[in-house]
């Protein structure tokens, strides 16, 4: 089914589901949306399963035309959403006309904002995913970022209640200044006592090297004690890598599987959606926790996902 | 030199490292191979995926429903069984190169480089058994061991913008395959007509981490109809256990 012709994508607008997962052994990153939360409380919203395919819409200027009658969410990032000229409602699912158009025109927060659709964009999937991974040409429509004129298809919807909306307790504020709290390891002990106080005493500023594989930041270098250079291992996501110049790179969803620089810490799994959503110039700081309290907040994060799922499906 | 006690490393709240030697060596790389395969028999529940790399294994788990002790208890058991147990036979596939000429234009400086005629850098490029150490840096590369050192040369001072996907490589004492077309600076040497990554097929890499592959000499005429059946999904790898 037709749901949506591209009139103008933005900068970067891909297909994403939660990840393509299993491959990272033959060299293929997980790849999927960013913001974890966003992504699922829009399909969530529109009554779909949370894994469903949605769009994944970079800082602003995406356009589209409705091609069906249909449901949407808009989550994420505030880019001043309208339909036809007028405000959109975010955080809810949103009833949109054939012939309508949707547009995303300005940032007023954040970096990333998703666009769920009734029933999910049917794509094939790739090695069992939806999510595009552009640097290879893998997944989505066609392996690439959408481009004007591309139609984008969705399956058949769930009946679900229409007019859901997420209670504004749990909308999230993007801040130009965030904390994120990150699990020493697995190479904290390449770096000197002093750069580690460096790493958890400094602010950094989000680079303009800023994308999907990763983010680099600038600020105070972070000090080896011989080197940067590993033997190659695995990359785990959000791992915070620092090359020989000292500069942390936190590394995301379209990381490469291995790389041979020291990671001196991790960013915890509830706050990948906060560097998700900062762009080049927004500040940011490191705080320490184990992983027992890094789980801990896991533990909450879902369950109030789970909570605005039964509330909303009541 | 394998530890005799794993190393485990932090990899956030819902990854650990698991160590296992100290250097880029095959004995280690073996055990790295051997305990992916344990933990994929065992099938833990809450093991999400893992990555096998030079002398550990990146284990993703999901953490709400494995504990990282629990999984660190599970990896010792593991070690502590498959030490014993029967070591799984290696496999070696065989990659069909045309070596030379366009498909290998920097053979001759390989080979004035090591003071050998090409068709030496050849024999000697061809009749080592290579261990595929990791696949990373894009789908389906492989980190290959077991190059002699007699056809080693630095990378091209100026990177090629595009190397046609299957070309073979050396880039100082390290030899590899372009799965894909993509820029790079290694020597290119020679070019195989088999797909090493296709998106398509499940396994996706016809090479995996822990295996071994070796380079069979072959003419263009061979290389045409090699390609030709694999495109028709005709050919079949050769593939043979080894000791």
């Amino acid at each position: 089914m037709e749901v949506f012709e591209v009139i103008q994508p933005g900068p970067l607008t891909t297909v994403q589901d939660l990840g393509r997962f299993g491959y990272q052994q033959f060299g293929v990153p997980t790849s999927g949306a960013l913001d974890n939360y966003a992504f699922r409380i829009g399909n969530i919203l529109v009554g779909n399963d949370e894994n469903s395919a949605s769009l994944e819409i970079t800082l602003f200027g995406c356009r589209l035309r409705a091609l069906q009658d249909t449901k949407v969410a808009i989550t994420g990032a505030d880019m001043a959403a309208i339909v036809n000229g007028e405000p959109a409602p975010a955080w809810e699912s949103l009833a949109v006309k054939s012939g309508d158009v949707l547009a995303f025109p300005r940032l007023k927060g954040g970096c990333r904002a998703y666009l769920a659709v009734s029933g999910g964009i049917d794509v094939t999937l790739v090695m069992k995913s939806a999510s595009t991974y552009t640097k290879a040409g893998i997944g989505g429509l066609g392996g690439r970022p959408l481009r004007p004129g591309d139609i984008v298809k969705a399956k058949a919807g769930a009946i679900s209640k229409a007019g859901a909306h997420l209670p504004a307790r749990y909308i999230p504020a993007y801040e130009n200044q965030i904390t994120l709290r990150v699990v020493p390891g697995p190479q904290d002990d390449c770096f000197t006592r002093e750069g580690i106080h460096t790493l958890f005493n400094s602010e950094y500023i989000v680079s303009a090297q800023a994308d999907r594989m990763g983010y680099r930041l600038e600020g105070p270098p972070v000090k080896h004690r011989e080197g940067a250079d590993i033997i190659s291992d695995g990359i785990p996501l959000g791992a915070v890598q620092v090359p020989g110049d000292g500069l942390p790179i936190i590394l995301l969803a379209d990381r490469q599987t291995t790389g041979g620089y020291t990671k001196i810490a991790t960013v915890i799994s509830v706050d990948i959606t906060r560097i998700a959503q900062a762009k080049p110039g927004d500040r940011a700081k490191f705080q320490r926790v184990t992983s027992g309290q890094a789980v801990a907040l896991l533990r909450k994060y879902e369950q109030r996902i789970e909570m605005i799922k039964a509330s909303l499906c009541a | 030199m394998i530890y005799k006690q794993p190393r485990f490393l932090c990899g956030g709240d819902h990854a650990i490292f698991v160590e296992l030697g100290d250097s880029i060596d095959p004995e280690v790389n073996q055990c790295v191979r051997n305990l992916k395969l344990a933990l994929e028999k065992a099938e833990v529940p809450g093991i999400v995926e893992s990555v096998p790399t030079y002398r550990s294994l990146l284990i993703y788990f999901a953490p709400l429903q494995l504990s990282a002790a629990r999984l660190r208890q599970t990896v010792c058991h593991l070690l502590q069984s498959t030490a014993v147990a029967e070591l799984p036979r290696l496999r070696l596939t065989e990659i069909p190169t045309v070596y030379g000429g366009e498909f290998g234009p920097d053979l001759e400086l390989v080979a004035k480089h090591n003071n050998l005629s090409a068709a030496e850098v050849v024999q000697i490029h061809a009749s080592a058994r290579y261990l595929i150490y990791m696949l990373g840096f894009m789908p389906g590369f492989p980190y290959l061991g077991g190059m002699s050192p007699k056809i080693a040369t630095p990378r091209k001072t100026t990177p090629r913008l595009k190397i046609p996907a299957g070309s073979v490589g050396i880039a100082g004492n390290q030899t590899g395959i372009y799965p894909a077309e993509s820029p790079g600076g290694w020597q290119i040497i020679g070019r195989t007509p088999l797909e090493l990554f296709h998106p398509a097929q499940e396994p996706p890499s016809i090479l995996k981490a822990g295996d071994y592959l070796s380079f069979v000499s072959i003419t263009a005429e061979e290389f045409a109809s090699i390609k030709e059946s694999v495109r028709n999904g005709t050919y079949s790898l050769n593939e043979r256990l080894i000791d």
